[in-house]
């Protein structure tokens, strides 16, 4: 069987989840193959985790020409890389998970390569003529079906596509050298200061999302306090962000994150088009809102018309007292 | 110096968007406009200029797209923009990134030669597709350093600097001109076109060019030969009204937190 391309979502060597689930995907559709951008001190120990879920090849490309500049570089390699396996056991497709940055490399491959791409993929299954992908358009509005019908499909997914599963892989690590042009390297990276994490679950993987609006007047207290009793991601609508209450970060909708959580809270946002985006997908969806008119509610399974600022607090405590 | 400012013509994401039989994008049955995020793109482009005082720096505005694409450098135009230049050719309809970069590039590379191209300038996405893809690809296609989704921007001579939210770390960019810039939502409010401005745009050049213009092929665009192929489309099902509930002493709290364990959340 042909290879199918992974690369590997990481920080510092700590592979993330939606790795696994690309790597469900891969499995779909052939060979799954991870690619992994970083330190080769770190390859054998991400080829431990990722062999769990069936790669059966890691290759592990030394980041140290690529990591300092944008997006060129990466595109480069994995140029390089795709070249190497269309030669050897074939490619059956690239797989990336779908952040801006990956987006980015995308598009730089599929010109590259003379190959089509889809982005933002919420599903991706086997078909006759190559991977059939499943996007989520216009606000949530409607699901598109598509193929790539030249070279080397180049697909970007998003998180929660897939339930990971694991199968044994073989894991054999591979040392890939790329070549990195001198023209790769012109958007340098100065500067990079990580985020404080909160120690709450990353926005766009979590189960459970709980989010603020303008109806927060700037206190998350109560949207953070019943985040955190229900193990939930706080989110923030661009209300919220455009206030200065929360940084850009936390933002979802069409500008900010696309979540599609098992359960969405929406706690004083009214629900503009710019907001449903980023969360019309999710599987159970749940307002608080002073407004009975805010349209939010044309969405929801369940609803509080009532001020979030006492709705809040007083679920926070319930909640406690269930789990004792 | 002259700044292009990529404009996409979208349909108004407000209104009730939908696809043609062929799966291509309603652009004709639902109201058009500058799409929003490409608003930034102009703003910066302009207030990259007027941060450079005593430089002679013009602002050409671009679009690929229908006829009725023209409102979206017309927009530009009466924003500050100083020129506008439409591609338009019926070949180009139902293209894909990889099309529409091509057409976008070649274009660049034409207005390069007239005025220069020192800095593009694009959003970071457009409303209607949100692919975020074809800055990086007129990048890749120009052989220019990419910036991408910036929201503070600064420059002195050659150099520019931006800062970015990147998923996990605040990053500083720098590059030098000329560069492929993508700015986000977060880079400054845009400016509203003052009836001044409304007036002057009027006067101010807007070309036309076709895809002979700019030696691109036909065969090389337009929907039958895109990379990808959409095979159906599907309007999801209207969510089934929810239960609503009144929050009366406290009432909402305790009838909250049974709905979220009868589903198992908690």
């Amino acid at each position: 069987m042909s290879e199918v391309l992974v690369v590997i979502d990481h920080v510092d060597g700590e592979v993330k989840k939606p790795t696994y689930e690309l790597l469900t995907i891969a499995k779909r559709l052939g060979d799954p193959a991870a690619v992994f951008f970083g330190s080769p001190e770190q390859g054998d120990a991400v080829a431990e985790k990722v062999k769990a879920y069936g790669a059966g090849k890691v290759y592990v490309v030394d980041d140290a020409q690529i990591k300092g500049f944008l997006v060129a570089p990466k595109a480069e390699a994995l140029q390089q890389l795709a070249e190497q396996v269309s030669g050897g056991d074939g490619l059956a497709a690239i797989l990336l998970p779908s952040s801006f940055e990956n987006k980015e490399v995308a598009g730089r491959l599929a010109i590259k390569l003379g190959s089509g791409l889809i982005t933002d993929a919420v599903d991706v299954q086997a078909g006759e003529g190559g991977p059939v992908t499943t996007q989520s358009v216009f606000a949530g509005n409607y699901t598109v079906q598509a193929k790539v019908t030249q070279g080397t499909p180049i697909i970007t997914v998003k998180p929660n596509s897939a339930a990971p599963e694991q199968a044994e892989g073989a894991g054999s690590v591979e040392a890939f050298a790329a070549t990195i042009s001198d023209t790769a390297r012109t958007a340098q990276i100065v500067a990079t200061q990580p985020r404080q994490s909160t120690g709450r679950p990353e926005l766009t993987e979590a189960a459970i999302v709980v989010s603020g609006g303008r109806g927060t007047g700037g206190n998350f207290e109560p949207v953070e306090g019943f985040a955190d009793s229900i193990g939930a991601a706080v989110g923030a609508s661009r209300a919220a962000v455009d206030s200065g209450w929360m940084p850009h970060a936390f933002q979802v909708g069409q500008t900010g994150k696309t979540v599609s959580p098992q359960l969405y809270v929406a706690n004083g946002i009214s629900g503009a088009i710019q907001h449903r985006a980023g969360m019309q997908t999710s599987k159970t969806i749940v307002a608080v809102n002073k407004d009975p008119e805010a349209p939010i509610f044309e969405l929801v399974d369940f609803g509080v018309v009532g001020d979030l600022h006492t709705v809040l607090p007083a679920a926070t405590e319930k909640v406690k007292e269930r789990k004792g | 110096m002259n700044i292009v400012v990529c404009v996409k013509y979208v349909p108004d994401a407000t209104a009730d968007r939908k696809f043609e039989d062929d799966f291509t994008v309603d652009r004709v049955g639902v109201d058009g406009l500058l799409s929003e995020l490409d608003e930034y793109a102009v703003e910066q482009a302009l207030q990259f200029r007027e941060k450079r005082e005593g430089e002679e720096i013009t602002v050409t505005a671009l679009t690929v797209g229908p006829e009725k694409a023209v409102d979206a450098v017309r927009k530009a135009l009466q924003m500050g923009a100083d020129s506008g230049v439409h591609v338009l050719d019926e070949a180009i309809a139902g293209s894909d990134y990889i099309a529409t970069s091509l057409v976008l590039a070649k274009a660049i590379e034409k207005i390069k030669a007239d005025a220069g191209a020192d800095l593009v300038v694009c959003g970071m996405a457009s409303t209607d597709a949100a692919g975020s893809v074809v800055p990086a690809m007129l990048a890749e296609r120009l052989g220019m350093p990419q910036v991408t989704l910036a929201s503070v921007i600064e420059s002195q001579g050659d150099q520019v600097r931006i800062k970015r939210d990147n998923e996990g770390s605040t990053e500083v960019i720098g590059a030098t001109l000329p560069i492929v810039l993508s700015v986000t939502d977060q880079s400054g409010e845009a400016r509203y076109p003052s009836f001044k401005g409304i007036m002057a745009a009027k006067k101010k050049p807007l070309e036309t060019y076709s895809l002979s213009d700019l030696g691109v092929d036909a065969g090389q665009v337009g929907l039958s030969v895109a990379w990808s192929q959409v095979e159906d489309t599907t309007e999801r099902p209207p969510r089934t009204a929810g239960e609503i509930v009144t929050d009366e002493d406290g009432s909402g709290a305790g009838a909250l937190v049974d709905f979220l364990a009868s589903k198992k959340f908690i």
